[in-house]
């Protein structure tokens, strides 16, 4: 531990400093009043082209996939680099869909994605599916932002014997977030992402110029990964793709790609911005954060060159891949830049689970709070709600690293990934067209879910030697074709999903089942900043409060 | 009938330079394109390097969208 104590020193102070930022954060564009969910669950909806940036950036690229994606690249090669399609293709995604979400949102006061389905399809109960898929997603990928934490103080040999030992400085790491997450809200990310993202870009920024030079340049580097990927057995890695791993890599891409802009707290952030072309402008700036993640991506060759060996697992005779970046740093690096990559991890490990926990916590007050349990909820109540329910899911999430094996929380989170994609056809579809049914959206949505844990329990793990939940490469030969050829589960679900939604809109048709009635006008889906009728549908006491 | 008020002009988005926007969507998915090893540049094989230009794509892509549809 003692070799480490220059690394130590520097993520200890870093780690403080945000954390002051964090409650200083509440009064940062303060608001005149914060108990509104607006103020403490999406920042006063105000924040500028610059803010959303470093807001959006630290939420959409998180800790785990900075750990994550390298240690894939490690280990299977290429195929890990789907990272950067999938980060290319959201944007213009965002663009022409998530900008609707936004307008019709900032017309109505919706405040998750949620509230919006309840209000176009006129339908509580379909909310709260949809609430529900949100939470359940997002609890799991809380919990990875501790593993990428785990990560670098393995790294640094901060670890115990017992469990809570070797918990105990993430329960802190944790306790000083909920803490300042509660009385800041959303700004408090927003604040903390400036420090995280400026630490990122310095970090990897030296260590893409750097370490190639010290590696040989990057010819040696692929050649080095090349060489240890034919020494393998495994048939699917490689530094190219291979025959029957490129349909994956596509439909991973783009399964991907819709489940991010689904996902409660990329919504939550673009949300927070002020207006069209904030979100607009952006679309053109955040890919530079991909240009990062794929830099990220590559240092999992640099690791294979440098001839970095990952540290033991959790469990006997299993290696955690996840301990490569870090490994590299601390090898490669002096101690105090070492430090300061390690920081630039663990704070970028708080701002996601701040955004993520705000995002699940306003999918419970909305749509389950004020919906069932308390319907004449004020401003103020709801806020407070949020505050409360925010805490409860990072206990919740730390309950999942500290009591389960963090093997279950990336299964979750691949699961995650996938039942959120679910949501797809009432979200994404419901801001063009409210064509499909709501009883029909609820049917799609149970086939696509039942349809998707089947696939997943399916698929073994050869590396764990797990039978089930071992990824989300579906061999397509399960379905009786005679091929080697891999599918992404969530691609699979989500179509068989909106095929059912289909067939069951006709027969409720068919039926004259009550649609119900929409809340939402076309011109709803292009509203701006400065909109004349969004002070009208409020009521004085709404308006008392809000101002 | 008459109308008692005329209402302010439809809103819209529609434009035909979000067509574009299908671009930097499909070509990234487009594996034959890319999933090769040579040329090199700089010592990246191509599927890394191209790749990394089709980020440039998108940022073109929107940066022109945005500027053409802006209001």
């Amino acid at each position: 531990m003692s070799d480490h104590i220059t690394e130590i020193v520097i993520f200890t102070v870093l780690f403080l400093l945000v954390s002051g930022i964090g409650f200083v954060a509440a009064r940062w564009r303060a608001p005149k009043d914060m108990a509104h969910l607006d103020e403490w669950g999406l920042g006063g909806r105000s924040f500028g082209g610059w803010v959303t940036w470093f807001l959006v950036g630290g939420d959409l690229y998180t800790a785990y996939t900075f750990v994550a994606v390298p240690a894939l690249i490690f280990g299977a090669g290429a195929a890990g680099f789907f990272a950067v399609p999938y980060t290319v293709i959201i944007y213009p995604l965002f663009f022409l869909i998530l900008i609707r979400l936004w307008s019709v949102s900032h017309r109505h006061g919706f405040v998750t994605p949620a509230d919006f389905v309840r209000s176009r399809f006129d339908s509580p109960t379909l909310a709260l599916v949809i609430a529900i898929t949100g939470i359940v997603a997002t609890m799991p990928y809380i919990a990875l932002q501790l593993i990428g934490i785990e990560a670098v103080l393995k790294t640094m040999g901060v670890t115990g014997d017992s469990a809570l030992a070797r918990h105990a400085p993430i329960i802190i790491a944790f306790a000083i977030l909920a803490a300042y997450t509660y009385q800041s809200g959303l700004r408090a990310p927003a604040l903390i992402a400036f420090v995280k993202d400026t630490l990122i870009y310095i970090v990897i920024i030296v260590a893409v110029l750097y370490l190639p030079y010290k590696l040989g340049g990057w010819g040696d580097i692929f050649d080095a990964a090349d060489k240890k990927f034919q020494g393998t057995a495994a048939p699917g890695d490689g530094i190219l793709l291979n025959a029957n791993n490129q349909i994956q890599y596509i439909t991973l891409a783009v399964g991907s790609a819709l489940a991010l802009f689904l996902y409660p707290h990329s919504i939550t952030g673009v949300l927070a911005s002020k207006n069209r072309n904030v979100i607009k402008r952006n679309m053109s700036a955040l890919p530079a954060y991909s240009f990062l993640l794929g830099l990220i991506a590559l240092l999992g060759y640099m690791a294979i060159s440098a001839g970095v060996k990952p540290l033991p697992g959790a469990k006997e005779g299993t290696v955690d891949s996840n301990t490569v970046v870090p490994l590299l740093f601390d090898q490669k690096f002096p101690a105090w830049f070492a430090g300061i990559a390690f920081a630039a991890i663990g704070i970028g490990a708080l701002v996601p689970a701040a955004i993520m926990s705000i995002a699940a916590a306003n999918l419970f007050t909305r749509n389950i709070y004020k919906e069932y349990l308390k319907r004449d909820a004020t401003h103020a109540q709801e806020a407070q709600v949020s505050k409360i329910a925010s805490l409860v899911v990072k206990v919740g999430a730390v309950a999942f690293i500290v009591f389960l094996d963090p093997q279950f929380s990336i299964d979750l989170q691949l699961i995650g990934g996938v039942i959120i994609l679910q949501t797809a056809p009432a979200v994404a579809l419901g801001l063009y067209t409210r064509w499909l049914h709501r009883g029909a959206l609820i049917t799609g949505w149970a086939a696509g879910m039942g349809l998707a844990f089947w696939m997943l329990w399916q698929i073994p793990n050869a590396a764990t030697k797990r039978a089930h939940f071992g990824g989300s490469a579906f061999p397509l030969s399960e379905f009786g074709f005679d091929t080697k050829k891999t599918i992404y589960v969530g691609f699979v679900a989500v179509a068989v999903n909106l095929i059912v939604a289909v067939m069951a809109t006709f027969f409720l048709r068919a039926m004259k089942t009550p649609e119900g009635v929409d809340g939402t006008t076309p011109d709803d889906y292009f509203a701006d900043e400065g909109d004349p009728r969004i002070d009208k549908s409020q009521t004085p006491v709404d308006t008392v409060s809000s101002t | 009938m008459a109308e008692p008020e005329t209402p302010p002009p439809a809103r819209s988005d529609r434009s035909p330079w979000n067509w574009l926007l299908i671009v930097p969507i499909v070509v990234p998915l487009l594996t034959p394109l890319y999933n090769h090893d040579s040329p090199r540049l700089w010592g990246f094989p191509m599927f890394y390097w191209l790749q990394f230009a089709f980020i440039l794509l998108g940022v073109v892509t929107t940066s022109v969208v945005y500027r053409m549809t802006r209001r």
